[in-house]
């Protein structure tokens, strides 16, 4: 059986370790902070601003009211006027601006015609057909520019006229669930949770056994009794308390500087959080018996940190992706952790409902903890 | 025949196709101090790492305390002691937490914990350094900390890795005090060095080079085995006559010492003062007497004959 002695000792020569690693003990909190202003201010899928060009052919009133009310969805913000679609296709080229607004010469003739205002004056000779009202360039290079310059296409005319547009009974009707202003802020908050626990949990575990290799410290651990698990337990649980300050930080902090509170109980977070900090730790501990060197550490925690940030549906929804890198993404901690946390903040879900994956991360922790075990042999051959 | 706390038969370790350890047999007998003497990479640490359960033999077998090595060495690990030749315990704790984190390794009973941290503290006159860092300590203070936390457990068999090569002979000499008080208490240890002073001070010796054991025995045998093959020469220009000695088939080692050149000649050789006035014929000037052998004689006789 393990000895209780033992591993508290282990336990408390890691935070006496930990207390004097000043560093290491600022970038626990800071790491947290930073990231969570970075990502909730900088990462914005909603965009708005794009600079454009307006290439205004027929100059009237109409083309100027045109003109602001396009202004006024805040997709564009027209920076620069040209004479000719040429000079404002060398702009996009130029990357001065990302998309042109090309009005042309015979507007007013087109926007009597146009369905988009009521149809009115709808084509009534046959093969005559309505011609857009004017017309986009865009930079497609960033799809999420080109897809807000197309969600302007079919933009409602009506106001042109001061009057009620025929908003046509649509097709379908949509509800949002959870997030009804659709700010991109609420899903990053609890998935920064996933994020960050991945990259600091596994960084500190995965040099956790090196490290004591690396400054010989090895050589006479294993001289004494200790066992394996005792040193694997012993060195994950300061960890675990580090990790539940960290998720602390960031959800009181998403509460306070971007009202992303948390709508499940604290209790089932708490549960979660901590099933998902002991798989990453002790993936960090496998990883850390494969090492050799704290370098190579790092270089394997990086390898699982992008592929959490890119595949567990913190960047981009797991359904859309191919099933190859549904595949990776299945074996990511992280992965599961996201739809759980997620779960748990946006949805009041409760534990029942997120059962597969919480069961999925507590197996991951258990089969980390016994290979990283079994891995670690008490000699130096 | 006393007790034998150790006993290796073959022991062999290779690396690669570099061979670390040759064949060792060693038989370490209970209560003494058992030096293996060695110049650097003669397989002295390579052979302890086997001795304590660190490193698989290749070949060959050991047996300590009753243990078979190679096999499941850890119940051998609350019975030994293995102070490295490194410092390898934690330099960002301090003296007295390094202390308390062996103790609680070894699974003492809080009580017993306290009183030996108190014991250890006052034997290697550590008690104004309890607080500081180890890494902060000084070349003897640091040995001196790794040895109380060796022992700290009280193990029949100690294994010291060159304990002392980095302090002065002042703290030498009080280090092997306290581990002569330990022999006392009926502890067995197996030192390494390659210090002519520290080998003085075993029971028992057995000199090592490129893995391989050249010789064994105590001091005094091992003395007394190359008695008559040592003579000194004195007189003028010693440096030429050095360089023109060390040529000569017969001898098997020149070194000046002072104003005197300490000359070893091969085992062949039956009488070592006649082979070096000989080999002087062209020199009338110099005096050539026998001395008495010591232990460094030994060492670099018993070494030279196996490079050669
Ligand atoms: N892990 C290893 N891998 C490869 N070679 C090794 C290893 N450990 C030791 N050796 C080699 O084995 C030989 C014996 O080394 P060892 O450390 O046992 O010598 P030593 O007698 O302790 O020397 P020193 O007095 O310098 O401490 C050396 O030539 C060394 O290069
Ligand atoms: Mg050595």
């Amino acid at each position: 059986m393990i000895s209780a002695r033992r591993t508290m000792a282990i336990l408390r020569k890691e935070l006496l370790q930990l207390r004097r690693d000043r560093l290491t003990f600022g970038l626990i909190v800071m790491i947290p902070l930073i990231q969570l202003v970075l990502f909730g201010y900088a990462i914005n899928t909603e965009v708005r601003h794009i600079p454009a060009a307006v290439v205004d052919q027929s100059n009237t009133s109409l083309s100027q009211a045109l003109t602001q009310i396009v202004e006024a969805t805040q997709v564009v913000r027209f920076e620069e006027r040209f004479a000719t679609v040429e000079e404002a296709e060398r702009a996009i080229v130029r990357a001065e601006v990302r998309a042109a607004f090309i009005i042309p010469h015979d507007i007013d003739d087109r926007l009597v015609r146009s369905p988009a205002i009521g149809g009115r004056f709808a084509p009534t000779a046959p093969g005559e057909t309505a011609r857009p009202v004017a017309q986009w360039i865009a930079d497609g290079s960033d799809t999420l520019v080109a897809g807000a310059i197309r969600s302007l296409r079919v933009m409602p005319l009506g106001e042109l006229f001061r009057e009620p547009t025929n908003t046509a009974t649509p097709t379908f009707e949509v509800t949002l669930f959870y997030n009804p202003e659709q700010r991109s802020v609420v899903n990053i908050v609890p998935g920064l949770v996933g994020i960050i626990l991945t990259m600091t949990m596994i960084m500190f575990t995965a040099a956790a056994i090196v490290r004591e290799t690396e400054r010989g410290n090895m050589e006479m651990l294993i001289t004494t009794p200790i066992r394996p698990l005792e040193l694997m337990i012993g060195k994950i649980i300061p960890y675990v308390g580090i990790g539940l300050l960290q998720v602390g930080i960031i959800l009181g902090l998403g509460a306070a500087l971007f009202s992303v509170t948390t709508a499940g109980s604290l209790g089932t977070l708490l549960v979660v959080t901590l099933l998902f900090i002991l798989a990453s730790l002790s993936l960090g501990l496998v990883l850390s018996t494969i090492a050799k060197s704290q370098l190579q550490a790092m270089q394997m925690t990086v390898f699982v940190l992008l592929p959490s940030i890119l595949l567990s549906g913190f960047m981009f929804p797991y359904e859309g992706m191919p099933d190859g890198a549904k595949l990776i993404a299945d074996l990511l901690p992280a992965t599961h952790f996201m739809r759980i946390i997620r779960g748990v903040v946006l949805r009041d879900a409760e534990l029942a409902d997120l059962g597969p994956d919480a069961a999925w991360l507590l197996g991951f922790a258990v089969l980390g903890l016994v290979v990283a075990s079994l891995r670690f042999r008490k000699r130096l051959d | 025949m006393t007790e034998t706390v150790a006993e290796t038969v073959g022991m062999t370790r290779r690396f690669g196709n570099k061979t670390a350890v040759d064949a060792l047999d060693l038989t370490i007998p209970k209560g003494v101090v058992y030096g293996l003497l060695g110049p650097n990479g003669s397989g002295k640490t390579t052979a302890m790492r086997m001795l304590t359960g660190l490193l698989t033999p290749s070949e060959g077998r050991a047996e300590v305390l009753g243990t078979h090595l190679p096999g499941n060495a850890e119940p051998l690990k609350s019975r030994i002691g293995y102070m490295t030749q490194g410092f390898t315990h934690y330099r960002d704790l301090t003296v007295f937490e390094n202390l308390r984190f062996i103790a609680e390794i070894h699974d003492l009973p809080a009580a017993r914990k306290r009183r030996r941290i108190d014991e250890l503290l006052e034997t290697y006159d550590l008690r104004e350094q309890a607080t500081m860092l180890a890494g902060a300590l000084s070349g003897g203070q640091r040995q001196r900390l790794a040895l109380a936390a060796t022992v700290i457990h009280e193990p029949e068999l100690l294994f010291l890795d060159e304990p002392t090569s980095a302090v002065d002979p002042e703290t030498r000499r009080n280090f092997w005090e306290r581990l002569f008080d330990l022999v006392d208490a009926g502890t067995t240890m197996i030192v390494s060095t390659h210090l002519m002073d520290e080998a003085e001070r075993c029971h028992r010796i057995a000199i090592l080079d490129l893995g391989r054991k050249c010789a064994d025995g105590t001091p005094e045998e091992l003395i007394e085995k190359v008695g008559g093959r040592v003579v000194e020469v004195a007189g003028n220009d010693l440096r030429h006559i050095g360089r023109e000695l060390a040529g000569h088939e017969a001898i098997s080692s020149v070194a000046q010492i002072g104003a005197r050149l300490r000359v070893l000649v091969a085992e062949t050789v039956t009488d070592a003062e006649t082979a070096v006035t000989d080999a002087l014929r062209d020199h009338p000037e110099v005096s050539v007497r026998p001395v008495r052998p010591n232990l460094e004689d030994v060492f670099v006789l018993a070494t030279r004959g196996a490079a050669r």
